[in-house]
């Protein structure tokens, strides 16, 4: 199928078309990049929630929790699932639907799994693109899924409207952890695995990083949960649904919208431009050469990524000479 | 214009890691086997979706549609394949999933081979197998996407 077919198709509701259409964004295809300009126009509709902490702390079981939930208040929910690419052979075990089989026959709900394929995958591109293509594909709810380590699951996290962080019980340390980045970008927080001890005083510690946290509009709330039991998932879901409320109120609505869609233009062009810039590198065989010269003490690595810089503006400037 | 530019700049479908499922339709808990070639073929550059064990036709049709995998391998020790195979091949086939390699797993009868073979199953790996072969097999047949 061509991209106006999988447009087609996909926006009847053809899931097919919308796996396919998945496929071509992940391998960035012309296809897949036409089918993404095409549907944008019919996205904006859908609640789109990301889910990120830790390896552990029992996201995809929460992922499952909530998508039962939404399916309990009658909405459709389309997940995308990240898991990590092996640094080494780039292969990737994709284990999420183990923890949602009972969801696997349930024609309301569509579960993709990608892998993060690293630091030149352009993770940012292809799940966002997920989002957008189950937003246009008529789903209610689309959750997103990633650990929060590295820039790209974190940015795939904060691409979705609301962004749940989770946190458990006897992670100090790791909440401590939580200051310089993720405490910024979740407008939820969630200790899950919550029966077991120091729960509370893990809600304390969340709660005193706020306190000093510079917030908005919006006090993110604190609950509890114990996903594997199915508790407190409903004031998990209506706490979403709050947050959805605000972002979409009349008086957020437009500078929420801008501020969003502005951080998710920037990150795809940062990501884009990353990736770009390593290619060429690569490819011109100068990244190796300043290795070298870094490595030996010859000169200064700063020196060296402005050089780098240099080339890879050369090059462009040269192929954009080419087309015109 | 657009799209002529966009094709300049991209690459097609194909240079993407081979996605494959691994699910073990029927009632036997152990999955053993079925772990050791997931983790075989991760570890060849593949992206391997687990499904875990107790799964469905209809369960393994639908996560192969939704995933877009370009195989799919099913392990079963039960005995149950040719009751389950051939339904797994109607379950796909209602959801237009036609273009996926498939191989076996497990305990499949030297007798139950060339059965299992003829309704779908290109390749039929038993007990010993080197993964090794396993991958190259998925390398050889694996469909392209375009």
């Amino acid at each position: 199928m061509d991209a106006p077919e999988l447009v087609e198709a996909l926006v009847a509701g053809n899931r097919r078309a919308l796996a396919r259409s998945i496929t071509h964004v992940e391998a960035d295809s012309a296809i897949g990049r036409e089918v993404l300009r095409q549907v944008y126009p019919r996205t904006g509709r859908a609640q789109t929630v990301g889910i990120t902490g830790s390896a552990g702390s029992g996201k995809s079981t929460l992922v499952g929790a909530l998508a039962r939930e939404q399916r309990k208040r009658g909405r459709t929910v389309g997940i995308v699932a990240v898991d990590p690419s092996s640094p080494f052979s780039h292969g990737a075990i994709l284990g999420d639907r183990i923890r949602m089989q009972d969801l696997t026959g349930d024609p309301g709900v569509f579960l993709r799994s990608m892998a993060s394929r690293g630091n030149l995958g352009g993770l940012s591109e292809t799940a966002t693109g997920a989002i957008d293509l189950m937003d246009a594909a008529g789903f209610d709810v689309v959750l997103v899924e990633t650990v929060g380590a590295g820039q790209d699951e974190v940015e795939v996290a904060t691409a979705a409207q609301t962004t749940v962080l989770v946190a458990n019980p006897g992670g100090g340390d790791e909440i401590q952890s939580m200051k310089a980045g993720l405490m910024e970008v979740a407008q939820i927080m969630v200790v899950n695995k919550a029966d077991l001890a120091g729960a509370d005083t893990a809600v304390a510690q969340l709660r005193a990083l706020l306190a000093i946290a510079d917030l908005q509009s919006w006090i993110p709330p604190i609950l509890k949960a114990v996903a594997r039991a199915n508790e407190g998932i409903e004031e998990i879901v209506d706490a979403i649904d709050l947050h959805q409320a605000h972002v979409r109120s009349p008086e957020h609505a437009e500078a929420e919208r801008h501020q969003h869609v502005r951080g998710q233009i920037i990150d795809l062009a940062r990501a884009a431009l990353h990736r770009e810039a390593l290619e060429a590198a690569e490819r011109s065989g100068s990244l190796q050469a300043l290795v070298d010269a870094v490595a030996a003490r010859e000169r200064d690595p700063r020196s060296a990524a402005l050089e780098l810089l240099d080339g890879l503006r050369r090059s462009w400037a040269s192929s954009n000479d080419f087309n015109s | 214009m657009t799209q002529a530019s966009a094709e300049t700049a991209t690459t097609d479908a194909n240079e993407r890691p081979i996605r494959v499922l691994i699910a073990k339709p029927g009632l036997d808990g152990h999955d053993r086997g079925a772990k050791v070639v997931a983790r075989a073929l991760r570890d060849s550059g593949m992206e391997v979706v687990y499904t875990g064990i107790r799964q469905t036709p209809q369960m393994i049709a639908e996560a192969a549609l939704q995933e877009d995998v370009q195989v799919i391998g099913l392990s079963i020790l039960s005995g149950a394949h040719l009751g389950l195979f051939p339904r797994v091949i109607k379950e796909l086939k209602s959801r237009g999933v036609d273009d996926v390699l498939l191989f076996a797993g497990g305990i499949i009868p030297d007798d139950d081979i060339a059965e299992v073979q003829k309704i779908g199953f290109k390749g039929v790996f038993g007990p010993g197998t080197d993964t090794h072969d396993i991958i190259n097999f998925v390398r050889e047949h694996a469909p392209r996407r375009s």
